[in-house]
């Protein structure tokens, strides 16, 4: 068994040793929020918190955090209804199809945790996410109102 | 958390939104189309309106959402004509059984090519509006006066003689008795009070919570996960594999043959297949494709570009090859376009549940009743025992229109009667088994007389025909009307110039790889053709790009608009900042006019910063312009992805890209603000999802040759050691 802490809660799952945190998290936890793009680490589809840190939970084993706080989407908002970026991504109708947008949003939660007021520059260097639908100028847009809120 | 899910019908119909009632699926897997007002029992209006007792309105939406925006617009449509309070919308997807059983009532639900709003405006509108007058009339007769007295706006019928009013919710069922009336008259646009403005999309607080359920998210008591191989080698099958070498596996259900080139390992959840299906030993018959080559096809092409070889006429008037013949100055140049994916995010997949009594699948679909004659026909049971459930799409982009994944789930179900199978692709999956964007080359030859102007044009594609391979009854005399979008006289992708000798030509040539319509699809390379010759023309001339482009506009009012508008804005007149060079690209797809200019500079000859995109826009009616210009926005990064990253190459009959790291795309840092024009001009109604993405290419294309003299004919810049600085 694997103990895992998601979104503030122990759990304990019984994964194979090599399973990716992203399908301990899809598949074992049930949370579907976090989503399957690449496999390999380049889309950002399936991007978590690992002790706040963005990271890209396909390229993580699940028993190599255990321990660790792992936040996925639906944690984000923690006790309260939304986090500050959720109202802005929806004030600013930022998503089209949404597949990615559960990578994004913590992609850009993690970078406000360590710049509240990002530049267009910072920006730049902590999102790397792939949008298909080509959301990123509503994304940028929404950051930067969420940074003001 | 942690298995809390539960699966509501009703929660599948709408794709998502949140309802708390319905029928809990748990092991009573529905049945049977049973009418779409069976979900809650409210009353349903008519096939596109339900008012609820407390007057919620939910409308019906046939066309899939992929991000599109077209659910919003079409609710804003039916809501328009209904007169209900914006505010209590929400919608729902009938599903195809249901369709097909109500001898089709809510017409096509296929959702590609731009069509979602301007194909289905005309029959919405009168649903909207037909069940306004059923209520007002409910109403009418409830208070005993003439219908025609009374009048409905937010929801609310009143009565102005009496002063009496009332809600759509206390009448919709007795309107649901009354007998509609045959023809009911329209708004017009200009007194449109929900649609035309730019309103928040219906169905965004899910997908930034995680709530929103796609395909791969679907979940099933009992449910198995599979994952699949087709032979790699296009048209190859499947010899053999031996599952008694993941037989130990854990997890490990079976593995199984599906149709007679795949494979898939059914698991307990879907790592366990995937891990256990790529340590299958399968041995593949390459068939007939196993040399097939993107040389090759080169090769193959460029052979169809020469006048020996046949071709078919698309577009013609005076005489192109006199005009040539006879020419002051002649200008002439090939293009290429590669093969490339879709790669929408949402890897491909569905889910089955197959027994022999009934087979029901839950998928993303860009085609429901497609998907469902794919469900009724890989079943082989009766459509009345069949049905499709559609969920929100991860993408689509013209892939999730075709139905291999459904077929296959399908076929793979029925090898398992009685459990759900969810099959999910993976992403190298996806690379290997697209519906590619079809490959081309393009040879123009342009003929300038003593005074610069251009007095002849030849264009002569030679490629690819999608509709060869999907709906080969659509090709005539070995011409495919599609593969000149953009460069014919009539229809909804009209050339926007005056050529006074033109002659256009498609020499078909369709190597094995699968294509299919893409976002944009023959309008971008078309436009990518034209636009950059054009260019081309101009400089030859010794003309500026845009007066050139002016002065062959004279009967296409509505394109020169456009391309006006953009020049405008970019200040076309005034140069450029230092260091920042600037092109243009005009064209029209899917019955909307559109324009681009790109701002661009370049570093070490090869390093390209694109600081502004200004994009116009002519849809004829604006149903909802914020999503309009969001389409704009998300139009350039899919197009300017596919210029810079976007090739799909083959060798030895396989694709070579397996993944986003050998077929990459646009990152958020690579991409400027979009100025996106809207400039609805009425009087027809165009798409908006497609048509701008295919100026995206050329108009850069057209600012690098401005920044360094250098033209660029071959795409994608990746392979030029081109790309963002």
């Amino acid at each position: 068994m694997t103990s895992l802490i998601v979104n503030g809660r122990a759990v304990e799952i019984d994964v194979d040793p090599d399973t990716p945190l992203l399908w301990a998290i899809r598949e074992q936890i049930g949370l579907t929020g976090t989503k399957y793009g690449c496999g390999i680490g380049q889309c950002g589809a399936c991007t978590v918190h690992i002790d706040g840190v963005a990271v890209r939970s396909c390229s993580v084993l699940a028993a190599d955090v255990a321990g660790k706080a792992i936040t996925t989407i639906e944690g984000l908002a923690e006790n309260a209804a939304q986090h500050r970026l959720q109202r802005a991504w929806i004030d600013h109708d930022v998503p089209q199809c949404g597949y990615c947008q559960s990578g994004m949003l913590m992609a850009a939660a993690a970078l406000l945790a360590e710049k509240p007021h990002p530049s267009d520059q910072d920006i730049d260097e902590a999102i790397s996410n792939i949008c298909r639908c080509g959301t990123f100028q509503q994304a940028r847009e929404a950051i930067h109102a969420a940074a003001k809120a | 958390m942690g298995g809390s899910f539960s699966l509501h019908r009703r929660g599948f119909i709408i794709g998502g939104a949140s309802l708390g009632a319905g029928l809990a699926l748990g092991l009573d897997i529905p049945g049977g189309p049973k009418g779409a007002l069976a979900a809650d029992g409210a009353p349903e209006v008519n096939a596109w309106v339900v008012i609820e007792p407390d007057d919620r309105v939910i409308i019906r939406i046939a066309r899939s959402e992929m991000g599109q925006g077209s659910l919003t617009g079409l609710a804003q449509l039916v809501a328009e004509e209904l007169e209900c309070d914006w505010a209590k919308v929400t919608t729902e997807y009938p599903t195809p059984g249901q369709s097909a059983a109500r001898n089709r009532v809510w017409g096509d639900f296929s959702t590609g090519g731009s069509r979602g709003i301007r194909g289905s405006q005309d029959y919405v509108r009168k649903g909207g509006a037909i069940a306004r007058q059923l209520l007002i009339q409910a109403a009418a007769n409830q208070w005993g006066v003439p219908a025609k007295d009374c009048r409905a706006e937010k929801g609310i019928i009143s009565h102005a003689a009496s002063g009496r009013s009332i809600s759509f919710g206390k009448v919709a069922a007795a309107a649901a008795k009354l007998t509609p009336p045959n023809d009911v008259a329209l708004k017009d646009p200009k007194d449109w009070k929900i649609a035309g403005k730019g309103v928040a999309r219906l169905d965004t607080a899910d997908k930034t919570n995680g709530k929103m359920i796609y395909g791969i998210d679907v979940k099933l008591p009992g449910l198995l996960s599979a994952a699949i191989k087709d032979c790699p080698t296009f048209g190859g099958r499947l010899k053999s594999f031996d599952k008694t070498a993941i037989a130990t596996l854990p997890g490990v259900v079976d593995a199984a043959p599906v149709g007679d080139s795949a494979v898939a390992v059914v698991a307990d959840s879907w790592w366990r297949a995937k891990k256990a299906l790529d340590a299958l030993p399968i041995v593949w018959d390459d068939g007939p494709n196993a040399n097939a080559s993107s040389a090759a096809t080169a090769a193959w092409l460029a052979e169809g570009l020469e006048d020996s070889q046949p071709a078919v006429v698309g577009n013609s008037n005076g005489d192109a090859k006199a005009a040539i013949a006879g020419a002051a100055k002649m200008i002439e140049a090939v293009y290429s376009y590669p093969h490339q994916n879709h790669a929408a995010m949402e890897p491909l997949n569905a889910t089955a549940l197959y027994t022999p009594e009934r087979c029901e699948v839950w998928t993303g679909t860009q085609n429901g009743e497609a998907a469902f004659a794919a469900v009724v026909a890989a079943s082989g049971l009766p459509a009345a025992k069949c049905e499709v459930h559609k969920v929100m799409l991860g993408g689509g982009f013209g892939r999730r229109g075709f139905t291999d994944y459904v077929t296959q789930a399908v076929l793979l179900a029925k090898q398992f009667p009685g459990r759900p199978v969810k099959l999910l692709w993976s992403r190298e999956e996806d690379m290997a088994h697209g519906k590619y964007h079809p490959v081309t080359q393009c040879r123009l030859v342009g003929a300038l007389d003593a005074d610069n102007k251009l007095v002849g044009l030849r264009i002569r594609l030679s490629g690819q025909s999608i509709l060869a391979s999907v709906r080969p009854e659509a090709v005539k005399n070995g011409l495919d009307p599609a593969a000149l979008q953009g460069l014919v006289a009539t229809g909804d992708a009209q050339l926007g110039y005056d050529i006074p000798n033109l002659l256009v030509e498609h020499a078909m040539r369709n190597p094995p790889v699968p294509p299919g319509f893409w976002r944009g699809v023959n309008i971008n390379h078309n436009a990518l053709y034209l636009e950059s010759f054009i260019d081309e023309l101009a400089h030859a001339a010794g003309a500026d790009p845009l007066a050139f482009r002016r002065g062959l506009m004279a009967s296409h009012p509505k394109q020169l608009a456009v391309l006006d508008a953009v020049a405008e804005r970019v200040g076309w007149s005034r140069p450029a900042p230092a260091g920042v060079h600037r092109g243009l690209a005009s064209f029209m797809g899917y019955g909307s006019y559109v324009a681009a200019a790109a701002e661009i500079s370049v570093e070490n000859a090869g390093r390209i910063k694109i600081h502004r995109i200004v994009a116009a826009t002519d849809p004829g009616y604006a149903v909802n312009p914020a999503q309009i210009e969001r389409q704009v926005s998300g139009s350039f990064v899919y197009g300017l992805s596919a210029l810079f990253f976007g090739a799909i190459t083959v060798k030895n009959g396989r694709a070579e890209q397996a993944n986003f790291d050998t077929y990459d795309s646009m990152r958020i840092k690579d991409m400027p603000k979009v100025e996106a024009i809207v400039m609805p001009s009425g009087g027809f109604w165009g798409g908006v999802g497609e048509p701008t993405i295919c100026v995206a290419a050329p108009a850069v294309l057209n600012a690098f040759f401005a920044a360094t003299g250098k033209r660029i004919r071959d795409v994608p810049l990746q392979k030029l050691d081109v790309g963002f600085v």
